[in-house]
């Protein structure tokens, strides 16, 4: 018998029979499509966990990124929008570069796949424009760009907006710790530095 | 309304004056109080420390002795938690189906003390009159499994003479908690100090109570300590009125004789 | 003679990983009692997480409807474990991971070690897991040669500190940043020995440390906060990032899951990912979570399998009433708010389960002798229940669980006694007259032999009173 039959055998004969029956599920709280998304919350919860916010027209992203990373090495990933990066970043694309390469990068800039305001979280879905996850993980500052209309209000809307079969990453705030007497304290591995561009 | 007063053991053995309480606060508040003579214990104790065979009988009897009454009232937000959320279950386990459902139309009919007086009377003033500094605990098991609520405060701040301190962290256990006071009993007192700490803070002369067990606890550290504060079930608070005696009750330590 | 058929559940076996104690509760919990610097740290990281929990928790006008979602999916769930299962790898499969069961801790530790093994590597690192803490992983790793190098900041403190972890979410919750700064100090390497005991240089501290590690290491170990059956997703949930590190730089990414962790539908994860930061760390949304659907082509680690732990876990299935323990989704709430916890601290349990669902999960996982104590460790105040994101009624199962302990021989004698006393009234009222007029017990309460003197080693008992209530009724 291998351990797969075991372990299924034992749960089978765990529940018994009859079998114990499927539980209905009150999906009574709020679901997808209950609120609009509401961009000041959005900015007010981005804040609260310490990113830094931007706001600006389709034409402003460039001159944002001059003056956060302006000088520096920034990771570009391959589908980012050209007019996004002001020719005073030293941009250094993905293709492909090793995780020594992009770790020694002062900064990355992506794009996002949704944002939910009630949480100040940022979504990434691997998309061109967002690129690999090692990119947005190793550099010490992450400058992200949100469209208004990715923003939704909250979670169920959020994962109603992606494909599970893309590697995600939901971002709130810079990596932090609560691990010292249960305090949140911002920085430990990821980007120190989140900056948040949320295009209008 | 007649009222049967399910007097629970403690209070029955170690505690009478707050079983005398309930029945003086009813009755001067119009009502009929019986003792069905048959009741002993709701069989808690057994089924909180594992052994819910035993208790069976227990709840058999429970059940027996409170079928012919209406309403049943209790000075225990434990007892009456564990009539309406564990006997039923003692039942089902040992699948006795009938007896489950007759143990939850029972829980139906129980009250605790304060419940009823609020809900089922519809009186937060009972007429009382208690000139002392008093510190409430809400038991947990009023407070988490019964969600009595605001309702003890809302009886006490209609008191007279009364001045009614909140009891900072109110909400923390006592450390009581039946057998764990025994088999725990290291923890356990390390949770009273806690409490006994936060009472005194509140400079009360009086803590109370719905639950004589938590307050045996309490009053039992309070007194070991010589803190000369009082534990006094609240009842005995709602019963009180002018003409009750209190130049007697100063010589009382913490724990009741 | 009972025969155990091949099939039936089965707990955790014996003398592999950390389900077990060494001594009783009562025993354990006596001394962290004396411990002034422990109930310090506890009180005041307890009290921190509760207050920001609450008020995170208060700004989400239906948290009970999510609370009664969530535990409705997780009974559907444990109803249909057997299905989901195979339907979960079956979508794992097909995305490219490879998918392995575990039947006790032994087979995991096997499977974990060979697959290290298969990809050469010497050195693992691992993103804080309750599944490989449990089934002892690093000790099987060690002793097979290979490094494992815990990334959490909490679990790095517990490792360098050579010490055991006490929370479920913040292992080293038992030590303050004073003391962090003395382990750091002494036993990482390279350490800036001008280091403070400023939170976020501590932090700094663990970045330096540890990045070169991220770079280097080809396999990573993590475990699972849900793998969704539907579509083969797992999800991590975490805040410092060294979880990101795990699930995207290594080649190879071996998780260690238990079997309960699997949801239904994609759809579900909108109920957890609202319940569990909130409910865990205080924060709407913890700063990371990850997900992953087997393997992506050019981007993360090439090579994902996944490892499906029993390890007693059918044995909790198989107790209708102690199954909802399996529900938990490993917040740590009812740890944060359990009084019982709060004083005697995480280690006092025995197991890497503490707190409230240790005390109901860790002896059903062992079988209930083995941790016999744990289901007393409680007052059954009710706070647990009240916190818990998915609703496990904590209470009952620890009576439930009291009921199927051994019990001392005499203990058992005097309750069925007392049970049989309380059952013939007329018995009842001469025992009551009886303790009265004997007084035993010596003036309140002195005097009386254990375990009651347990009662009176810091409490008066009450003087028995002249009259019981049933007396003076029947005098009225
Ligand atoms: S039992 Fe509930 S409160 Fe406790 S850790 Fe599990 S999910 Fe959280």
């Amino acid at each position: 018998m291998t351990a797969r039959e075991v372990i299924l055998g034992r749960l089978r004969a765990a529940l018994g029979e009859p079998r114990p029956a499927p539980a209905e599920v009150p999906r009574d709280y709020r679901p997808a499509g209950t609120a609009a998304a509401d961009l000041d919350l959005l900015v007010d919860r981005l804040t609260d966990y310490r990113a830094t916010v931007h706001r600006c027209a389709g034409a402003g992203v460039a001159r944002i990124v001059d003056a956060v990373l302006g000088g520096r090495q920034v990771v570009v990933p391959p589908g980012l929008p050209g007019h996004w990066l002001p020719g005073t970043v030293v941009a250094v694309p993905d293709d492909d570069l090793p995780p020594e390469r992009i770790a020694a990068a002062d900064g990355v800039v992506t794009a996002a796949a949704v944002a939910v305001a009630e949480t100040g979280t940022i979504l990434l879905d691997g998309a061109p424009d967002q690129g690999r996850r090692i990119i947005t993980l190793l550099p010490d500052v992450h400058l992200c760009v949100v469209r208004a209309d990715q923003v939704v209000a909250a979670v169920p809307d959020a994962l109603a907006r992606v494909t599970p079969h893309r590697p995600l990453t939901w971002i709130s705030g810079p990596s932090a710790t609560s691990d010292i007497e249960l305090n949140r304290v911002e920085g430990v591995h990821g980007p120190r530095n989140l900056h948040v561009i949320i295009v209008d | 309304m007649r009222i049967a007063l399910f007097v629970t053991c403690l209070a029955d053995t170690l505690f009478p004056e707050a079983a005398k309480a309930t029945v003086g606060l009813l009755e001067r508040l119009g009502h009929e109080v019986v003792f069905p003579e048959d009741q002993t214990c709701c069989g808690q104790m057994h089924v909180n420390t594992g052994y819910p065979d035993e208790a069976l009988r227990l709840v058999r009897r429970h059940v027996r002795v409170f079928a012919p009454y209406d309403v049943v009232v209790a000075p225990s937000g434990s007892c009456v938690g564990s009539v309406r959320h564990q006997h039923a279950a003692v039942a089902r386990r040992a699948g006795d189906e009938r007896l489950a459902a007759q143990a939850e139309d029972a829980g139906r009919r129980t009250y605790e003390l304060s419940e009823f007086l609020v809900d089922v009377l519809g009186v937060t003033d009972v007429g009382a009159y208690y000139p002392h500094r008093v510190t409430y605990h809400p038991t947990c098991h009023s407070l988490r499994m019964l969600r009595v609520g605001e309702r003890p405060l809302r009886l006490l701040r209609a008191v007279r003479g009364l001045e009614l301190v909140e009891l900072p962290q109110a909400e923390q256990c006592c450390g009581f908690g039946g057998t764990f006071a025994v088999k725990n009993a290291d923890t356990s007192t390390a949770m009273l100090a806690d409490k006994m700490r936060n009472v005194l803070a509140t400079r009360a002369d009086v803590c109370t109570a719905g639950d004589a067990s938590c307050l045996m606890h309490i009053g039992g550290g309070l007194s070991r300590l010589r803190t000369g504060v009082r534990t006094v079930h609240l009842a005995e608070i709602l019963a009180s009125t002018e003409r009750s005696e209190t130049v007697g009750e100063r010589q009382r330590l913490g724990v009741r004789p | 003679m009972t025969r155990t058929f091949l099939g039936m559940p089965a707990t955790a076996p014996r003398g592999v990983g950390h389900l077990r104690g060494e001594e009783p509760f009562p025993a354990a919990a006596r001394r962290a009692l004396v411990d002034a610097q422990l109930r310090r740290n506890l009180r005041h990281a307890t009290t921190t997480i509760r207050g920001k929990s609450g008020a995170v928790i208060g700004e989400v006008p239906d948290w009970q409807e999510l609370r009664a979602a969530a535990r409705a999916i997780k009974t559907d769930t444990m109803a249909r474990l057997p299905e989901l299962l195979e339907q979960l790898e079956a979508a794992v499969t097909a995305a490219g991971g490879t998918v392995h069961w575990a039947a006790d801790a032994v087979e995991a530790n096997r499977i974990v070690t060979d697959l290290v093994g298969a990809a050469g590597a010497d050195r693992v690192m691992k993103v804080k897991s309750m599944a490989t803490q449990e089934i002892g992983l690093n000790e099987a790793l060690e002793a097979a040669g290979i490094e494992p190098v815990e990334t959490d900041l909490a679990e790095l403190i517990v490792q360098l500190g050579d010490d055991r972890p006490s929370h479920i979410l913040v292992p080293a919750i038992h030590r303050n940043r004073a003391e962090i700064r003395e382990i750091f100090l002494r036993a990482m390497p390279g350490v800036d020995p001008t280091l403070t005991d400023e939170p976020a240089v501590l932090a700094a501290a663990a970045r330096r440390h540890l990045r070169e590690t991220f770079l280097s290491t080809r396999v990573a170990v993590s475990g699972a906060n849900f793998a969704v059956a539907e579509t083969g997703t797992l999800a991590v949930v975490e805040s410092e990032g060294n979880g990101r590190m795990c699930l995207t730089l290594p080649e190879t990414l071996i998780t260690v899951m238990g079997i309960e962790k699997v949801v239904p539908t994609w759809r579900d994860l909108e109920v957890f990912l609202q319940l569990l930061p909130r409910a865990s760390t205080g924060e709407r949304m913890n700063p990371y979570t990850s997900m992953w659907t087997g393997v992506t082509p050019g981007d993360g680690p090439q090579a994902f399998h996944l490892v499906l732990l029993d390890n007693g876990r059918s044995a909790v299935l198989a107790d209708e009433v102690g199954r909802q323990a399996l529900h938990c989704i490993r917040c740590s709430a009812c740890l944060n708010v359990c009084p019982v916890y709060e004083r005697a601290g995480g280690h006092a349990y025995g197991s890497v389960y503490p707190g409230p669902i240790g005390a109901v999960l860790s002896p059903q996982l062992t079988g209930v002798a083995d941790n016999a104590s744990l289901p007393y460790a409680s007052s059954l105040c009710g706070a647990c229940y009240d916190a818990c994101p998915v609703m496990i009624d904590i209470p009952s199962i620890l009576v439930h669980l009291r009921g199927q302990a051994p019990h001392p021989r005499a203990e058992a004698t005097a309750m069925a006694a007392a049970a049989y006393t309380m059952d013939h009234p007329a018995l009842y009222a001469a025992a009551q007259r009886a303790a009265r007029l004997s007084r035993l017990a010596g003036p309140r309460g002195r005097g009386l032999p254990p375990p009651l003197s347990g009662w009176t080693a810091s409490r008066d008992l009450p003087e028995p009173p002249p009259q019981t209530f049933r007396e003076w009724w029947a005098q009225r």
